[in-house]
């Protein structure tokens, strides 16, 4: 049974009486941890940003009809063609209409799927906005303001106004910021739109919307599903797209096949839309991991160092501990936990500092044209990365602290007694 | 008298850097309260044999028995545990922890053995340090004491754990012949009147002379 009262007490004394030695090993393992900690908060906190400004926004699979030319043309219905040679210029689209056929049963009916968070119903449409003499062309979405934060963040990017006012206001409208910029438009000012057709409709404006994407933001307006299925003149079962969001984003490509067979829809996943995008976030993971294991072990590598030096110096300290009675594993456990309260002691002041630097970071000022609701630079301060961080400062100061704990152990004190 | 410690027929060779016959069967018997001397010149196996008597050393052939229990071929563990309460050391060089105070060091084995609490250990060790004189050092690191003084310190951590016998490696071969005296008195004084068995290895024929047994070894084998 090993006696842990003595064992910390030498451990303890042969600390303090090296301190800089000890400080130097500890500070190793807080340098190492701390940058980690700094790292891993920045980088995923950028990479969340990041994943945001793309992921929020986009559904998981969005369903609409595609316009596109009729895959089996006229003349290949005619048996005596069959076994000819067609050729046929000019083909043009077949005529199809805008609107999801039977689009409020498919919702209700990819609802009751458990894989799905939700299924939200958009109607796109092409109007011109107009202020006095000046016609603008641009895109009015019909849009559930509520569900659309609740899903796709959209509140995000509404730098003036909110989603609730879009959603109370009957014939609001949430105006992209460089609309209004040209035609000098503020919060409660009307703007009238006018469909393909030529009718007017007077709007009342709400909010303003900045997606960080100047071309986008120059044409694309937002309000109520409602509104521009009036607009338009349609039905209440007038619905142009169906954007889907996911519980697991993995599944976005199998249910997206899925849609398409089924409804004879198209249905693009979010991974075919934004392929170049994870390939970005998976690299910038890696550099972070790379970058804090190599700190990590350059600390334990540090620690290491120190305690076989340590143990040459006190060679005749654990032949005479020997003598009187310790055996060999309690030396190790002596030096062994030298290594674990150098780690234990370094791990926390990593965290400290971490978490301090982190939070310095987060005060730092970070502007942003695409994403108007971030002030500062993001940090993701997830505990996660703390346990992993002392975890590590844990396991690599044991193994460190191991192999030459280990040799302290298969000393022999007759060898050293007798040298002298 | 019951018998300390007993050897019987114990041979050991060192195998580097060639193999040499160093303890040809040693049989000897340490009684309570005898007070032994070991000598010979260098290189017969003095030292060699006090290291296997000590426990530490367990390359050897044959069995030796400590309080009449057969201890060769017990784990170390077991080991380390008989060496603790049952053995007490005093080597040439002191061998203190020169970062602990005196009374730490002199506490350091009963810690160990952990049979007592803080403070009867505690007291137990100003007992000895008192007894050696040296109880003023107390709570002196150990790296500011003279050579003697070290020295008594050594003998005091010996008795800490009150063992049935002390073994010492010449320790007085490193002190001048006042200190070289003080130590044998106190070897004395604790032989005759506390009835410890001690077993000394050394060179110094004065110090052999006054012991109540002198061992001779020559060429691995014990001569008287």
């Amino acid at each position: 049974m090993a006696n842990w009262n003595i064992i910390l007490s030498i451990a303890k004394t042969h600390l303090l009486t090296k301190i800089k030695q000890t400080s130097i090993a500890a500070l190793g393992v807080t340098f190492g941890i701390g940058s980690y900690i700094t790292l891993v908060c920045f980088m995923t906190g950028l990479n969340g940003m990041l994943d945001g400004l793309i992921l929020n926004q986009t559904p998981h699979i969005h369903v609409y009809n595609e316009i596109e030319p009729s895959k089996k043309q006229p003349i290949s219905l005619y048996e005596d063609f069959s076994e000819s040679f067609n050729i046929i210029h000019s083909i043009k689209p077949k005529l199809s209409q805008k609107k999801i056929h039977n689009a409020l049963p498919i919702i209700n009916y990819l609802e009751t799927n458990e894989n799905v968070r939700g299924a939200l119903p958009q109607v796109k449409t092409q109007i011109f906005y107009i202020a006095g003499s000046i016609e603008i062309g641009g895109n009015l979405t019909g849009i559930n303001p509520l569900d659309e934060v609740e899903l796709f963040n959209i509140d995000d990017y509404i730098i003036e106004g909110s989603a609730e006012a879009l959603d109370q206001t009957d014939n609001g409208i949430l105006l992209g910021i460089g609309i209004a910029e040209k035609m000098s438009l503020k919060v409660g000012d009307r703007i009238q739109v006018s469909p393909v057709n030529g009718e007017i409709f007077p709007l009342k404006i709400v909010g303003f919307y900045q997606s960080g994407i100047a071309d986008l933001d120059a044409i694309q307006s937002f309000t109520n599903v409602k509104t521009v299925q009036r607009i338009l003149g349609e039905a209440n079962n007038y619905i142009t797209d169906i954007n889907v969001k996911l519980y697991d984003i993995e599944l976005a490509v199998p249910l997206s096949k899925k849609i398409e067979e089924q409804f004879k829809l198209t249905a693009i996943d979010i991974k075919t839309a934004n392929a170049q995008f994870e390939t970005g976030t998976t690299i910038r993971n890696l550099i972070t991991y790379a970058v804090s294991i190599t700190l990590l072990i350059v600390a334990g590598f540090g620690i290491y160092n120190i305690l076989n030096m340590l143990i040459y110096e006190k060679m005749n300290d654990i032949a005479i501990l020997k003598a009187t009675g310790f055996s060999g594993k309690d030396v190790q456990l002596i030096f062994m936990s030298q290594a674990m309260i150098i780690g234990f002691v370094g791990g926390v002041l990593g965290l400290l500092i971490g978490f301090g630097l982190a939070s310095l970071i987060q005060t730092i000022p970070f502007g942003t044209e695409a994403l108007p609701t971030i002030k500062t630079y993001p940090i993701n301060m997830d505990p996660i990365y703390f346990i992993i961080g002392f975890s590590f400062a844990m396991i690599s100061t044991f193994f460190a602290g191991y192999l030459p704990s280990k040799k302290a152990k298969k000393i022999d004190p007759v060898k050293i007694i007798r040298g002298q | 008298m019951s018998v300390v410690l007993e050897t019987k027929h114990i041979n050991k060779y060192f195998k580097k850097p060639v193999l040499f016959h160093v303890l040809k069967d040693i049989n000897f018997q340490i009684k309570q309260g005898e007070f032994a001397s070991i000598m010979g010149k260098s290189g017969c196996g003095k030292s060699t044999l006090l290291y296997i008597l000590s426990t530490m050393d367990t390359d050897y052939e044959g069995d030796l028995y400590l309080n009449n229990e057969l201890i060769t071929g017990q784990d170390r563990i077991h080991l380390s545990y008989l060496r603790n309460k049952h053995i007490g050391f005093v080597f040439q060089f002191h061998y203190l922890l020169s970062e602990f105070s005196v009374l730490e060091n002199v506490m350091l084995p009963a810690k160990k053995l952990a049979e007592k609490s803080y403070q009867e250990i505690e007291h137990d060790a100003m007992q000895k340090l008192k007894m050696l004189n040296i109880d003023h050092l107390a709570k002196k690191r150990a790296s500011q004491v003279s050579g003697g003084e070290k020295q008594r310190v050594a003998i005091a951590r010996a008795l800490i754990n009150n063992p049935s016998i002390i073994m010492g490696d010449e320790p007085t071969g490193n002190l001048d012949s006042y200190n070289a005296e003080n130590v044998f008195n106190i070897f004395k004084q604790l032989s005759d009147e506390k009835g410890l068995s001690l077993l000394v290895v050394t060179h110094d024929e004065d110090f052999a002379n006054k012991t109540d047994r002198i061992i001779q070894m020559g060429d691995g084998k014990i001569l008287t």
